[in-house]
């Protein structure tokens, strides 16, 4: 079951010199039900302004320009600010924002922040009611409960992390979006809330899950599906297998051996780096954006509008023939 | 006959207690080491095992509670301003965060131009500047770009190539490098890497990797040391400690990361 669609969504920002910088530009994609979407690329190619959009919280300087989120066969871009809010915002899609270990308000006990939400949302519950509720969800997600009698600076990193995603998960929406949730731990940690974000998963507490990162082993092992995003648009699409393996694109391939894993024969083998940066997205692009940085740029590449490619059940933004860019990653 | 390494770095008991008495935290626990001229050496370990602490004691940032640092066999003190400046113009650090690394209120040009105060060299305005270009070109920046520019316009791994920059010009002996990839993303992860080599290779520079990803520490360096808990647990050749753990912490941190041919158990 098609659980969420996007249609050639496009959002900007404002700046105060009145320019657009247009960080999402067209992406389409759709996400069945008990999925995990993994969404990769580098630093500012627009995948924090994608998960901003996709729960459809434009404050300001974010703005909508176009295109459609269908969640359930609702479009969410035509509701208005308010509704959105009470009725989709945690319900239907929640999400996990990058620094989701400094969200917490230093000065509320855990359960607080719950009762906060429960509040608004499910009035009519009682308070004994709601903490009985913390209670069960924490204990499912192997945290202690003493957490919820807790400060949030008495908490290490990665229980704050946990504790972020047990509470915007309470509502059970059925899609999370998760930005980069473990950028900033340790290995260790990072494995302990990659475990818990896989059994919200499997004890069917969120239906699927669009998991944003740059760390491409962990997607590897996380994601059904991966879309690559370079400079506001989706280049490439396909299973996790597909994707890490055999990349088309050639901002995709640059971007697979970019991996750094410890394991034996790492150390003969050259990293790349791709020279140059992205493309100012001040400024409207012309042709492929990847051009400027591709080795194997044609002069038709130049120009025109690159439309998405459907070969073999694979989709990528290229207009080289799969052979040139094969011999690439082979 | 078998060179023998020059030692250039040597700590003896190295111990680091935060406050005292009973409350004391003790992070860096009876650490011995010797770091050899021109070799990269990484020491991994997660959050509070005492990496950081240990880096800033090479530094000179902090002071050891207890035990001998010599440095080029002499046994260091940074008692005066002069012997301070002396030791870091030998002894340079790339930061973890390149975000507050720099002074907000110099242009790149002034931070790039104070390394050879640092250094103390009197140099004409076109010497300067050539020296400042080549520094730019070896870390892939157009200098004329930068030059007017604060570090705030910079996005985070522009702001650490500066960094290395920085100690192109400076030329230490001893580079420690905080985890100078966290920041940043995976792609120019691998550029800021592969810089540090390129450093090494050409001043023959030794460099003290932190990091606590084993992936990267197995990737650039030639020795690996594994801290836990303020104790150095395992040392040994990267090759040894990745291929043939013996500790059991080791075998952790290595299943811990997550690879791309082997299962990765997260349930």
């Amino acid at each position: 079951m098609k659980l969420l669609s996007v249609q050639e969504l496009k959002t900007y920002y404002k700046t105060r010199f009145k320019e657009k910088i247009v960080a999402v530009d067209g992406v389409s994609f759709d996400l069945e039900e008990g999925e995990v979407l993994g969404i990769a690329g580098e630093s500012g190619c627009g995948k924090s302004t994608l998960a901003l959009s996709l729960i459809g919280l434009f404050a300001m300087p974010l703005c909508y320009d176009s295109g459609s989120i269908i969640i359930n066969g609702q479009d969410i871009t035509q509701l208005d600010k308010e509704t959105r809010r009470v009725n989709v915002l945690g319900k239907k899609i929640a999400y996990i924002p990058q620094a989701a270990m400094n969200a917490l308000n230093p000065t509320c006990r855990i359960k607080n922040f719950i009762f906060d939400i429960m509040k608004e949302h499910h009035p009519q519950m009682s308070k004994e009611e709601v903490y009985h509720l913390a209670k069960e969800r924490f204990k499912d997600l192997n945290l202690d409960e003493r957490v919820l009698e807790a400060y949030p600076n008495e908490l290490s990193g990665g229980m704050k992390q946990r504790t972020v995603i047990a509470i915007s998960t309470i509502m059970n929406p059925d899609i999370l979006v998760a930005d980069e949730p473990t950028s900033a731990l340790d290995v260790s940690t990072q494995k302990v809330v990659m475990r818990m974000l896989k059994s919200l998963m499997k004890k069917k507490i969120v239906k699927s899950m669009i998991f944003i990162t740059h760390e491409l082993p962990l997607l590897y092992h996380i994601a059904d599906k991966i879309m690559v995003m370079y400079a506001g648009q989706g280049v490439e699409f396909g299973t996790s297998e597909e994707v890490i393996f055999k990349p088309l694109h050639p901002y995709a391939v640059e971007l697979m051996t970019s991996i750094v894993v410890p394991e034996v024969g790492q150390k003969a083998q050259k990293l790349s780096s791709i020279p140059g940066a992205p493309p100012n997205l001040k400024y409207k692009i012309d042709g492929c954006r990847f051009a400027p940085r591709c080795k194997y740029v044609e002069e038709r590449c130049k120009t025109g509008f690159i439309d998405i490619k459907y070969n073999e059940e694979r989709m990528y933004r290229c207009l080289l023939n799969r052979k040139v860019v094969d011999e690439v990653g082979a | 006959m078998k060179l023998v390494p020059k030692i250039l770095l040597e700590g003896k008991n190295i111990n680091k207690v935060y406050g005292h008495g009973k409350k004391g935290v003790h992070a860096v626990k009876d650490v011995d080491f010797k770091f050899a001229e021109g070799e990269i050496v990484s020491i991994v370990g997660e959050s509070g095992s005492g990496k950081t602490t240990l880096a800033k004691m090479i530094m000179g940032l902090l002071k050891e509670t207890d035990g001998e640092l010599y440095f080029k066999n002499q046994a260091r003190s940074l008692k005066k301003f002069s012997e301070r400046r002396q030791y870091w113009s030998e002894v340079q650090a790339i930061f973890q965060d390149p975000f507050s690394s720099f002074n907000e209120f110099y242009k790149v040009e002034s931070l790039l131009k104070n390394c050879f105060k640092l250094r103390g060299l009197k140099l004409s305005k076109q010497e300067m500047e050539d020296r400042m270009r080549e520094a730019c070109i070896f870390v892939n920046l157009d200098f004329d770009e930068l030059r007017k520019k604060h570090p705030f316009e910079l996005s985070g791994g522009q702001m650490q190539r500066v960094m290395i920059a920085r100690i192109f010009l400076i030329h230490p002996r001893i580079l420690v490098a905080d985890e100078p990839t966290s920041m940043i993303d995976a792609c120019s992860r691998a550029t800021i890497l592969d810089m540090l080599m390129k450093l090494r290779k050409e001043n023959n520079m030794t460099i003290i990797f932190i990091t606590h990803d084993l992936g990267l520490a197995y990737y650039v360096s030639d020795r690996v040391f594994i801290m836990e808990h303020g104790n150095i647990v395992e040392r040994g050749t990267a090759e040894t400690v990745i291929a043939h753990p013996t500790h059991p912490y080791t075998k952790q941190l290595i299943s811990d990361v997550p690879k791309l041919h082997e299962a990765w158990d997260i349930g």
